[in-house]
């Protein structure tokens, strides 16, 4: 470490934690991405918890394919599960892999979020849809 | 596009740098020239990345500032951060709970008596915030031998592999029980051994029956000792007062300069309480440690609910931090130039910041350290003992472990939502559960009363022990390792 320069024990522990991780790396398999160099972190990590294993990115809040982001997170606990249903409909409707159950918005409903500007404020104007 | 945010941190300058205090990690950094300007810089709020590197750009390369980030964010000092969240606010952190397990336990503070002979006004076993009536439903007034020795057996038990174990002796006053106490050493010591442990003794007495042959038998035994006194005369004889009304300064400080020449294995401790009209805090140090000759001086504010006359209000608050902090920065100069310095609660804050504490739980209380009452009932601590309402059990019959595991749990400093912002939280994590109880009723509130004297002071032992590891390094050698001749007493309870 050249800028930050640990002055008690605690500190001395983690930097040391940090020269492992990037003795790890270099020894490792090349690939970049994680938290140990410090340009990624993912944002599901913990920031409590130790720095976590790299993996892909993922956006906050969501979770791997297998584990339903409604009862674990990506780490297999609770801490980072999916977020209320008003980032939920948003989020995994439009950009998650994981189907959200929206409305058929082509053909049967169109403008079901029409009245919903701001998802925060406006949540409960959404339209209830009965098939 | 993803910003730059800084963690949640304390900076702080000292001899002339910049210094990063973290939390929740409780690690201490100096931060170079450049990280202290990526820290200063984003205190104004997130930044893109970009946008930071143009700030800063004027004054420090790109790869410099980067290698610098990169080192900030490797100490979780800054986070990216989602700069306009979709709809909600991130969610609260769920609590993040280890259960504790084993909890061996490292001190048992044994209330021989519930009796004194003094009648302080402030007094939290008898004056008028007390919790429980210390001679209600059949509670004897002074502990029977069998019972000291069940405690004693308790305490081993307990202990686990712990290879010390460290028996405090407590009261009402202490030596009201003397026949006890002094049967119960040689009977630990001999069941330490027994068990391959060591036992390190230590009691907080009011002073007044020191006589020459309890001297001599604390001495010969190696108790470590703690004086409760205000001060001098005039401030001691304000609430520390017989049953009559008389002054006990005159009767104590004698036996006390008598102690401090006879028994010189253990440091001798004084422990001041801080009222509204004792708070000339300076005048209290170079007394007890200047004139009488005490090893150390630690001051406490009263517990007590906030009508009270002599309960502190804002401004003497504000007068205690002043005073603390002069009586600080003469600790400083004698820490600079490798000097004692007998004022202690700065001394136990800086190793505290030096072993980076990150508490989970405010004190030992109800972990590693637990009070028994006169009848053998195991409380959370001295200042509980007695209180059915906080029983963990008893000596006879050991300690209820589900009831233990929940008081832990429910008193975790993730569960106190008021502190979840506060950086301070790593060494306060809340304050004392009896304080809480005396102000708000609970042993689970926070004493929020004493929040920004709290920080104030936290603030004012950063900077101290920055100055400390700048320009004298090798003091704080004596809290990487095992013990320091200083370290004697630290183990006594505080009491009024």
């Amino acid at each position: 470490m050249t800028h930050l320069r640990p002055i008690n024990q605690k500190a001395a522990r983690i930097a040391q934690g940090m020269a492992e991780a990037r003795h790890r790396a270099g020894a490792g398999n090349g690939r970049t991405g994680g938290g140990e160099d410090g340009r990624v972190v993912a944002l599901q990590d913990s920031p409590a918890g130790p720095p976590q294993q790299e993996g892909p990115h993922i956006p906050l809040g969501c979770s791997f394919i297998f584990l339903p982001g409604w009862e674990a997170d990506s780490n297999g606990g609770a801490a980072g599960l999916c977020q209320p249903v008003e980032r939920d409909l948003f989020d995994c409707h439009l950009g998650c892999f994981w189907p959200a159950q929206v409305p058929d918005q082509l053909n049967h409903a169109p403008d079901w979020t029409g009245k919903c500007a701001a998802a925060q404020k406006d949540w409960r104007k959404v339209d209830l849809i009965f098939p | 596009m993803t910003q730059i945010a800084l963690g949640e941190c304390h900076p702080f300058e000292a001899a002339g740098r910049q210094f990063l205090y973290l939390v929740p990690s409780a690690a201490v950094f100096a931060l170079d020239d450049t990280s202290a300007a990526v820290v200063e810089t984003l205190r104004g709020g997130h930044l893109a990345a970009p946008d930071l590197y143009s700030r800063l750009a004027p004054r420090f390369d790109a790869r410099v500032v980067e290698a610098s980030l990169a080192e900030l964010a490797g100490a979780r000092a800054i986070l990216p951060v989602d700069p306009a969240p979709v709809a909600a606010p991130p969610p609260e952190p769920a609590p993040n709970i280890i259960p504790l397990k084993p909890i061996p336990l490292s001190t048992l503070v044994v209330n021989v008596t519930n009796r004194c002979n003094l009648s302080c006004a402030y007094c939290y076993e008898y004056g008028e915030d007390k919790i429980a009536e210390p001679t209600a439903g059949g509670m004897p007034k002074l502990m029977s031998e069998e019972t000291a020795r069940e405690s004693v057996e308790f305490m081993i038990e307990r202990s686990g592999n712990s290879p010390v174990v460290r028996l405090t002796f407590f009261g009402g006053e202490t030596l009201l029980n003397f026949a006890v106490l002094e049967k119960t050493i040689p009977y630990a010591r001999r069941r330490a051994a027994e068990a391959g442990k060591r036992v390190e003794f230590s009691l907080t007495t009011n002073g007044t029956l020191l006589r020459p042959e309890v001297i001599e038998f604390l001495a010969d035994n190696d108790v470590g000792v703690t004086i409760s006194i205000d001060g001098p005369k005039e401030m001691q004889d304000k609430f520390r007062v017989f049953h009559d009304g008389r002054g006990s300064y005159d009767v104590v400080a004698p036996k006390v300069r008598e102690l401090l020449k006879r028994h010189t294995s253990r440091p001798i401790g004084a422990r001041v309480t801080l009222t509204s009209d004792v708070l000339d805090i300076t005048r209290i140090y170079r007394h007890l440690r200047e004139e009488v000759g005490f090893w150390e001086v630690g001051f406490a504010p009263v517990t007590t609910s906030p009508g009270r006359a002599h309960a502190i209000g804002e401004t003497g608050f504000d007068s205690m931090l002043g005073q603390f902090r002069e009586l600080a920065h003469e600790f400083l100069e004698a820490a600079l130039a490798g000097r004692h310095h007998g004022f202690s609660n700065v001394r136990d804050t800086v190793e505290e910041l030096h072993k980076g504490a990150s508490k989970a739980l405010p004190c030992g209380a109800g972990l590693g350290l637990m009070g028994v009452a006169t009848n053998g009932d195991v409380a959370l601590c001295h200042r509980f003992a007695g209180s059915d309402a906080h029983k963990l059990g008893t000596v006879q019959d050991g300690v209820d472990e589900t009831s233990q595991e929940a008081f832990l749990d429910a008193h975790h400093i993730d569960r106190k939502t008021d502190c979840r912002t506060c950086w301070a939280r790593p060494l306060c994590a809340g304050g004392c559960y009896h304080e809480a109880y005396t102000r708000y009723g609970t042993t689970q509130a926070p004493n929020l009363h004493y929040c920004e004297w709290i920080r104030g002071w936290t603030e004012t032992c950063l900077e101290i022990y920055g100055e400390i590891a700048e320009r004298n390094p090798a003091y704080l050698r004596r809290f990487d390792g095992g013990g320091t001749p200083e370290e004697g007493n630290d183990d006594a309870p505080e009491t009024h």
